[in-house]
């Protein structure tokens, strides 16, 4: 047994995008145990809600996160919407699932990137990101805005889209589709990925299930739980099964994050197919009296909800349980165990989003 | 399984054009719906302050003593909110970005200061008060 030594890791480190901090306990090149501190990148974006009223908070909770910014406003709005009992129009859901499954295919294809880009595969990071671009000009086509789009209001959305651009998404989406699979099958299928990713931090469904993964990471091991199922928004509508793989590992985390892109490109093309005609927003004129909870299925995972209205125009609460969150135990247990090297892997595989987890 | 899976890929962008553009040789263009920047068409304008009223980040200031109507550049989060809620529709959403600075930038926009026949909707009430004052020790 060697001597004990801790390793730093973060908050400023090349394979993070956002500061959290590691202490890495090591015995010569093995990590021990990791002990995680977070705190770097705090805003107090859930004591903003006493002094914005609730219409406008939605804006303040499309900026948690930069990636998923549009299922933190959709959350936010469904919470409210159904502690008011709002029933917003048919179209107004559809086009939220719309944008939200366009979200999770550029969330995984960022993803993608950055994996490639922790392992030393520039071209691969490159490809990744390109692809990712022609989703941000679908955004901003219909929406106004590549990141934050400021649609989601209390009530429906704020701009329609034309049947027209919704086929010419569906266009577009076909169309990259062969390029995705191209781009995909090298991290399923190339030798040199394949050597980073299997067989690198293990998780069994038990594991999984104890600690509390949510989303691809607990999906990866085995745990079939989508927050989609509860049929909120459009998905009642939608026909589709959670993608679940066994291994537990690395590669199994990328495969699920791989199939789930085509998963989603499938929903927006029977969304588009179903979408009927009408209003897009009906207008409010209660203020929210009731708390309510909300769970919805981000990239990253079960994002929860929570909104509580005492009969003002500023809520008294909101509190956001993030998927990242509820990812470090796993995360940590991951860590035991595994080499030096394979940390920054490792640590991306739970796609982290501090953001998100701090607020 | 493959050792040079990605290698297609790479062949094909060493001799497709690249993937970005030249910027700012070649000029981006922007769609029809992109949030740039808040244009006011100030003639129209009533200075009613709904605007500032409303916006989340407290970009928007109507002064009517000054007859002015300012936005803050950098505060402004192009979200469209003012636009929406306008009841003149004086506000508009251009789909083009402000030009980049290194300072905060706060556009301001006076009302014309001879008052032709078209005045104003507030202030109809000011001028009706001072002849009132006015008036008063002829009387």
């Amino acid at each position: 047994m060697g001597k004990r030594t801790i390793i730093p890791f973060g908050p400023q480190h090349p394979v993070l995008p956002e500061p959290i901090h590691l202490d890495l306990v090591m015995e010569d090149e093995v990590v021990v145990e990791a002990i995680p501190s977070i705190g770097f990148i705090h805003r107090g974006l859930e004591k903003l809600v006493e002094i914005k009223e609730f219409t406008e908070y939605v804006y303040v909770a499309e900026r948690i996160c930069g990636i998923c910014s549009f299922m933190h406003g959709m959350g936010y709005c469904q919470s409210v919407e159904h502690g008011m009992n709002l029933t917003i129009p048919r179209r107004a859901e559809y086009l939220r699932t719309i944008w939200a499954e366009l979200s999770r295919v550029h969330s995984h294809l960022l993803w993608l990137g950055l994996l490639a880009d922790g392992f030393g595969f520039e071209s691969l990071f490159m490809h990744s990101w390109r692809l990712r671009e022609k989703i941000l000009d679908i955004f901003e086509a219909t929406t106004g805005g590549r990141v934050i789009f400021s649609v989601c209001k209390i009530g429906g959305v704020r701009r329609d889209v034309s049947n027209e651009t919704l086929q010419s998404i569906i266009k577009t989406l076909v169309d990259m589709e062969a390029e995705v699979k191209e781009l995909t099958d090298v991290f399923i299928n190339d030798y040199t990925v394949k050597s980073r990713t299997v067989g690198v931090g293990v998780m069994s469904l038990q594991e999984a299930h104890d600690l509390g993964a949510v989303g691809p990471m607990g999906r990866a091991s085995g745990l079939v739980q989508d927050m989609r199922l509860l049929g909120y928004a459009a998905y009642d509508d939608l026909d589709f099964a959670p993608i679940v793989e066994t291994a537990g590992d690395s590669y199994a985390r990328t495969v699920v994050r791989i199939r789930e892109i085509f998963q989603s490109i499938d929903l927006i093309k029977q969304a588009v197919a179903k979408i009927p005609d009408g209003e897009v927003s009906v207008p409010v004129k209660d203020v929210p009296r009731a708390e309510c909870f909300e769970r919805l299925e981000q990239p990253r995972g079960e994002v929860i909800y929570y909104t509580k209205g005492i009969g003002t125009k500023f809520l008294e609460r909101v509190r956001v349980r993030t998927p990242t969150f509820a990812n470090i135990p796993p995360l940590l247990h991951c860590l035991k165990g595994c080499d030096l090297a394979d940390v920054p892997i490792l640590i991306l595989t739970i796609d982290p989003c501090i953001s998100c987890t701090e607020r | 399984m493959g050792l040079f899976s990605i290698g297609n890929m790479i062949i094909r962008s060493l001799f497709n054009k690249p993937a970005t553009l030249m910027y700012p040789v070649i000029p981006r263009v922007y769609e029809e719906k992109t949030r740039g920047h808040i244009n006011v068409d100030i003639e129209a304008c009533v200075l009613c302050g709904i605007c500032s009223k409303k916006c989340p980040t407290h970009a928007i200031l109507v002064d009517r003593k000054k007859k002015e109507w300012s936005i803050a550049r950098m505060q402004c989060i192009q979200c469209n909110c003012c636009v929406e809620y306008c009841p003149v529709n004086c506000l508009s959403m251009a789909n083009t970005y402000t030009s980049p600075s290194t300072e905060k930038i706060t556009d301001a926009y006076a009302k014309a200061a001879p008052e032709p026949a078209a005045k104003p909707v507030p202030e109809a009430a000011a001028p009706v008060m001072d002849a009132a004052v006015d008036v008063e020790p002829t009387v």
